[in-house]
């Protein structure tokens, strides 16, 4: 499903991000990608979707080789992965309701298709009455759901999510945690990076664990490991 | 043949919802669509008044080019086949578009009537007429004159070549300069709006590049986020031109009715005032849209590289 083979980053400043990395993850995974920050989580993440290059090595996501893959065949790559970001990335001048539609515009979906498929996504994630709301007039736990509610409602096989919890208060964090859960049991790939100990502990899956660009420990059914109090200003 | 119907109905649904957000776009982005707007409308109008300005010019300058010309008078000895012969070669030299035999009792008659009360005086000498048979030659190129001119100065029984020496050429160094003055001005306030415009679009694209960042994260293509931005960019020109149009129509209109009649004592015109305004239009919806699309689209092209 998700394969990466020595793949290595080193930035245009120098930072080396990336230093071997080689990972399999199979599918209907769900996966924790822990550590602490500036381990090179989010490069790891980034270079799944392709916001970063690596600089060396290559990675394979549902068969396709991202290494040979050109630029102008972005799109078609990000349409396959659902990414959920710590900050939300909703386009504040469109309603709930229009955010999430758009990511099957992009494909150009029938308006009929999207209709459907917007409501029934938007009901599981509990936001079904809030759909005209602009982003600006609901809470972080909200716009967070509208977020994996855009990168679920194509129905990708992988849905990625750089720290969806960073941002919420604990209490926001576990409804957003149900549905993560909820979307993995229906068979999708999940693969999530995150600081939140407690949730990594309690909901017990795959972790692997990266630190100084490599992976250190990848365990089955694994726990956070290492005792990091997570950054209080929001980490990243 | 059923999947090409079905694609093709798919491109008509995708770009009809461009068009749509692009009209959406202006709405929800109100001020800055504004600002765009103004600054095309403001631009354009001054682009407009010198267009305006510089076609008169144009034209009126014509008007007095077209008046030069070489009259040429011939020996009084002259007879009917010396005449002939005379016109056959006035006619052979290159760049002469015209020629025109002006017979001595017209010359007369035409030299009475441009002196007004004055040419009285001649009147007496009607009987006694001292002026000889004549050509009046029209270059195609009213600057051709003075070259046309030294060439008949060598033709046999020519007795005279006249047509305002030095005058002349100071007119048409007059003319040519306000053209070429014109020109520049012209050519330099379209850069100017060019890059104005252009300026106000891109600082109200670049508050919206996150936006573009997050379409392209979400698997928009390149193409997908650049159309709507193309119909706003031409929506804005397009909108931007409207004003200025309004306005030049109506100050033009008024500015040929107050002039044309004080104009017409020194046989001068403006320019009608259709199908200049047609004209003018066009030029400007035109200008408009072109620049307001490729201020947009330029101005894109930067937040596309995620």
């Amino acid at each position: 499903m998700i394969e990466m083979i020595d793949v290595w980053k080193t930035y245009p400043n120098g930072v080396m991000a990336l230093n071997g990395i080689d990972v399999h993850i199979e599918k209907g995974e769900f996966v924790y990608v822990v550590g602490p920050s500036g381990a090179g989580k989010s490069t790891f993440i980034k270079c799944m979707y392709r916001q970063e290059k690596p600089t060396k090595g290559n990675i394979i996501i549902n068969g396709k080789s991202l290494a040979k893959l050109k630029e102008r065949h972005i799109p078609y790559l990000r349409r396959q992965i659902g990414i959920v970001f710590q900050d939300f990335k909703l386009l504040p001048k469109l309603t709930v309701y229009e955010n999430v539609a758009f990511a099957l515009e992009v494909i150009e979906e029938s308006p009929k298709v999207i209709r459907k498929l917007v409501m029934e996504t938007l009901e599981l994630v509990g936001l079904k009455n809030k759909a005209r709301f602009l982003p600006d007039e609901l809470s972080g736990g909200e716009q967070q759901r509208v977020s994996i509610a855009r990168s679920i409602v194509n129905k990708p096989h992988v849905v990625i999510a750089d720290e969806p919890t960073g941002n919420l208060d604990p209490e926001t964090a576990w409804g957003i945690m149900e549905v993560l859960e909820e979307i993995s049991n229906r068979g999708t790939t999940v693969v999530m990076a995150t600081h939140n100990k407690e949730i990594v502990n309690t909901i017990k899956r795959r972790v692997i664990a990266i630190d100084g660009g490599r992976i250190v420990r990848d365990e089955k059914r694994g726990v956070y490991g290492y005792e990091e109090t997570p950054d209080p200003v929001s980490p990243r | 043949m059923r999947k090409g119907v079905f694609t093709g109905m798919r491109k008509l649904r995708t770009l009809s919802r461009h068009v749509k957000e692009g009209f959406k776009s202006l709405g929800r982005n109100g001020w800055m669509s504004f600002a765009s707007i103004s600054a095309v409308t403001v631009t354009l109008l001054l682009v407009g008044v010198f267009l305006l300005l510089l076609l008169n010019i144009n034209a009126i300058a014509s008007q007095i080019e077209d008046d030069v010309e070489i009259r040429v008078y011939l020996d009084k000895t002259t007879d009917e086949n010396g005449q002939q012969q005379i016109e056959k070669e006035l006619t052979g030299i290159d760049r002469v578009s015209d020629v025109r035999f002006v017979p001595k009792d017209e010359g007369l008659k035409e030299l009475i009537d441009s002196l007004g009360d004055e040419g009285e005086v001649f009147a007496s000498l009607e009987n006694e007429n001292p002026l000889p048979d004549a050509f009046a030659v029209k270059t195609v190129k009213p600057q051709d004159t003075p070259v046309v001119a030294k060439k008949i100065e060598g033709i046999d029984n020519v007795n005279k070549v006249e047509y305002g020496k030095g005058t002349v050429e100071k007119l048409f160094k007059v003319t040519d300069t306000a053209r070429n003055v014109g020109l520049i001005l012209i050519v330099g306030l379209l850069f100017t709006a060019m890059f104005l415009i252009a300026n106000t679009i891109k600082i109200t694209i670049v508050s919206r590049g996150k936006e573009i960042e997050i379409m392209k994260l979400v698997g928009a293509t390149n193409g997908f986020i650049r159309w709507p931005f193309f119909v706003e960019g031409f929506l804005l020109g397009v909108l931007g031109s409207l004003v200025p149009i309004g306005l030049l129509i109506l100050a033009y209109q008024f500015i040929y009715e107050a002039v044309s009649v004080d104009l017409k004592t020194v046989f001068i015109q403006l320019l009608p005032v259709y199908p200049l305004m047609f004209q003018l239009a066009g030029l400007l919806i035109v200008i408009g849209a072109f620049i307001g699309v490729w201020g947009s689209l330029t101005s894109v092209r930067k937040f596309l590289k995620v």
